[in-house]
């Protein structure tokens, strides 16, 4: 059987509150059967209204929304069949474990013997049998979530939405749900769209994400794809940490560019949305780019200041003043190597002109 | 080795020390509390009590007649008592002519039988021409009543220093001269009808505010501040406004050319001749006290429902649940000790609510607290009053109770 690629399709959605500002601006997103996609963006950019639109809490006000080829604008959310786990896990708190699994259902009219075997393999995938019987309030923040999980898979929805549903957990407790949570989708093969605003997160779990600011995506790739080639400023920025030049295009030829920077230096980039030369571009390289002292020759070679050492164990924040940006950082692996790495030092850092993307400006 | 004793590092045991350090703040606790503690207890126990002791004391005339009903004690009440008893009825007389103070039995032996007051006024006028001896013969010469087994029965039936007759009234029962209890007669039942008229006024109340606030309470919980905040002041004007002219609006309202009835006039419901009474009967009282006791059921439900996190009412639809079942098998259960708080709280406002039934209830709309307030300032049957007031506190604590078993008080909450 092919899978659909087109299972979740947003085709040219708006949406406006207020009809003054539009909070989501002609959305394009299509996400495939069994897909993991994480919508990931600051708060406001509009990832958590394109959640309640799919699930039927909020009307598009223009375009339309597709669900296996059927538009679903105007099926109320009680028949969409969309499995939904919420940021405070929305269990129903005068209701047993038991009876939250078995409300969807019981509301589907589905024999009990069949129910309850039903509940009992949901429980098993978060591993949480012999809870039947807590109550909400009995349980850890943890198996809470893990509650609300089963719950919103126990009907075998076709999609399941999740919004910031590890919002609320301690760390150590959300980086292992986040493994849970991935294997569980790797397990049954539904399709899941998640929201979350911790990139982290969405690096760990999804297959694709699509990255929203300003009611927009900016990006709809692969993690590795967004992390090392992100096609504009915002996602640069957002996703990891960034070093960034401004400067304008002084010479432009094939795959590599001459950036003028404020100060006057030239730097070599890869040009990736700039055309000609007289751009304004903000150019971003990853601080794991950046080397200091290289052996092997790059094209990028320039001398900074040192003006502070953070140690953090596995790695050393070193923080440059170099060519007018003095809150250039780079990332020195905890190696054997000693450089000569001392407050107020001059050192040289060297970088490919592959690795500095030069981007919309900021 | 639980029973061993565990030391602080001085050595003095745990416990000791624990108190010791604790005491500063019981002591600063009792001392806070103890203003406030002594405010109820002198201004709300105290007179309460006071109050409530009345209905049942009824030491003023067995203190008045003491000879007689020391010699009553041995009369049967089956036939008339002999001389010995009227002998010890004219000394107590007599004792109490000298002192002018007859006048304070002949109120409380009238409620017992009316009659005695001219009996007991045309008694002692003539009482300075008795003579020694057959007291029996010259009682009844001087009014034939002292010779009825009526009249002795009822005299003899006020004996006792502690009486439960007033709550006896209280459901129309009494003592016979057999002391027996017995129904008064038809005619005179009037406080049954009250009292079921109180329960019926204050259950349809209560009905008719958990009605209207339900949906009045989910807005004020749902809507954007903006719009809320506009609501609940709605929900609390009336709360600034004295009872007095909010009731007195009502009668401008209700009264038969009133807005109301021309606005029933208008729409053709009723003829202009043959307006209907909205006023001075129990329509009067319903209208009057919903509308009076309706913040009661709201904030209670409010700060319920305030607690209930919308994502729920999404969860449950997300599930597959209709609005309706999702209503019904997640939102309703879950406003239950709100609904409870508010209900329980109406009901007990309304089942003693005095000046809106008094104001539009006229006859057929007046409660048991109205009689409360006759007793209290007209009849100046103050042990009465008290009886009745004693009735009513009862009946709420019962509710209270079958409240508790029925939800649990824990349940509650009030905001």
């Amino acid at each position: 059987m092919s899978k659909n690629s087109e299972f979740v399709k947003f085709d040219n959605v708006d949406k406006s509150y207020d009809g003054k500002i539009l909070v989501v601006k002609g959305l394009k997103l299509d996400i495939a059967e069994g897909e993991f996609v994480t919508m990931l963006g600051p708060s406001g950019s509009g990832k958590t209204t394109c959640l309640m639109m799919l699930a039927g809490f909020e009307t598009p006000t223009h375009g339309e929304i597709y669900l296996d080829g059927n538009a679903i604008s105007n099926i109320p959310p009680h028949k969409r069949g969309i499995g939904m786990v919420f940021q405070n896990y929305a269990l129903f708190p005068h209701m047993t474990v038991y009876e939250n699994l078995a409300f969807p259902l019981r509301v589907r009219k589905i024999p009990k013997d069949e129910a309850d075997k039903k509940i009992d393999k949901a429980l098993s995938m978060v591993a949480l049998q012999g809870f039947e019987a807590r109550m909400p309030m009995q349980l850890s923040g943890g198996q809470q979530q893990r509650v609300a999980v089963a719950r919103s898979l126990v009907f075998d929805p076709q999609v399941v939405l999740m919004d910031e549903p590890l919002g609320a957990l301690d760390k150590n407790l959300r980086e292992s749900m986040q493994y849970e949570i991935k294997h569980i989708h790797e397990s049954i093969g539904v399709t899941v769209v998640y929201v979350t605003h911790d990139q982290t997160e969405a690096l760990t779990m999804s297959n694709r994400i699509a990255v929203f600011n300003d009611g927009k995506v900016q990006q709809l790739s692969s993690p590795d794809e967004l992390y090392e080639r992100p096609v504009n400023s915002f996602v640069a920025g957002f996703i990891g940490e960034n070093n960034i030049f401004d400067g304008i295009v002084s010479d432009i030829s094939g795959d590599t560019c001459k950036v003028k920077l404020n100060n006057g230096t030239e730097i070599l980039a890869n040009p990736i949305s700039v055309k000609a030369k007289g751009e304004k571009t903000t150019v971003s390289l990853r601080p794991e780019r950046a080397l200091i002292n290289p052996k092997d020759k790059m094209d990028n070679n320039h001398k900074g200041k040192i003006e502070e050492v953070i140690y953090h164990g596995d790695h050393t924040r070193v923080r440059i003043n170099l060519l007018g940006n003095d809150q250039f950082i780079l990332k020195i692996p905890n190696s054997t190597s000693n450089l000569d790495i001392k407050l107020g030092n001059d050192i040289n850092v060297g970088w490919n002109s592959k690795d500095s993307r030069a981007l919309d400006p900021k | 080795m639980s029973t061993e004793q565990i030391l602080s590092s001085d050595g003095i045991p745990l416990e000791v020390s624990l108190k010791k350090a604790e005491r500063r703040n019981k002591i600063r606790a009792v001392l806070l509390v103890a203003p406030l503690f002594l405010f109820i207890l002198i201004i709300y126990v105290f007179p309460i009590g006071e109050m409530l002791f009345r209905s049942i004391d009824d030491r003023k005339i067995s203190g008045m007649l003491p000879k007689t009903f020391t010699a009553m004690e041995k009369w049967d009440a089956k036939d008339l008592p002999k001389e010995p008893v009227y002998a010890a009825l004219y000394e107590d007389l007599s004792y109490l002519k000298e002192n002018k103070t007859y006048g304070q039995i002949i109120a409380r032996l009238n409620y017992e039988k009316s009659g005695f007051s001219s009996l007991i006024k045309k008694t002692v006028r003539k009482l300075n021409k008795f003579e020694q001896g057959n007291y029996k013969e010259q009682f009844i010469e001087v009014h034939k009543r002292w010779g009825q087994m009526e009249f002795m029965g009822a005299l003899k039936n006020t004996a006792p220093a502690w009486s439960y007759a007033k709550y006896l009234k209280g459901v129309d029962l009494k003592f016979n001269q057999e002391r027996e209890i017995v129904q008064v007669p038809e005619d005179r039942r009037i406080h049954k009808i009250l009292w079921m008229r109180t329960i019926n006024v204050a259950f349809w109340v209560t009905i008719f505010c958990f009605v209207l606030a339900y949906p009045i309470a989910h807005l004020l919980a749902t809507l954007p501040m903006k719009y809320s905040n506009l609501l609940m002041i709605c929900v609390l004007l009336p709360f600034w406004t004295s009872l007095l002219v909010r009731t007195s609006s009502w009668m401008v309202l209700l009264q038969q050319q009133g807005p109301i009835n021309d606005l029933i006039v208008l729409l053709g419901f009723a003829a202009n001749d043959n307006r209907p009474e909205l006023m001075y009967n129990v329509i009067g009282t319903f209208v009057a006290m919903t509308q009076i006791l309706l913040p009661f059921m709201v904030l209670p439900l409010y700060s319920v429902m305030k607690t209930i996190s919308p994502s729920l009412m999404r969860a449950g639809k997300s599930l597959g649940g209709t609005p309706l079942i999702s209503f019904y098998k997640i939102y309703f259960p879950l406003t239950v000790p709100g609904i409870g708080a508010g209900c329980l709280l109406v009901f007990i406002l309304s089942i003693g609510y005095y000046i809106t039934p008094a104001l539009v209830g006229g006859a057929s709309g007046s409660l048991i607290s109205n009689t409360i307030a006759y007793h209290m300032k007209s009849s100046l049957d103050w042990a009465f009053a008290s009886a009745l007031g004693a009735m009513l506190l009862v009946g709420v604590l019962t509710i209270y109770w079958i409240y508790n078993k029925l939800v649990g008080i824990d349940n509650i909450k009030l905001g």
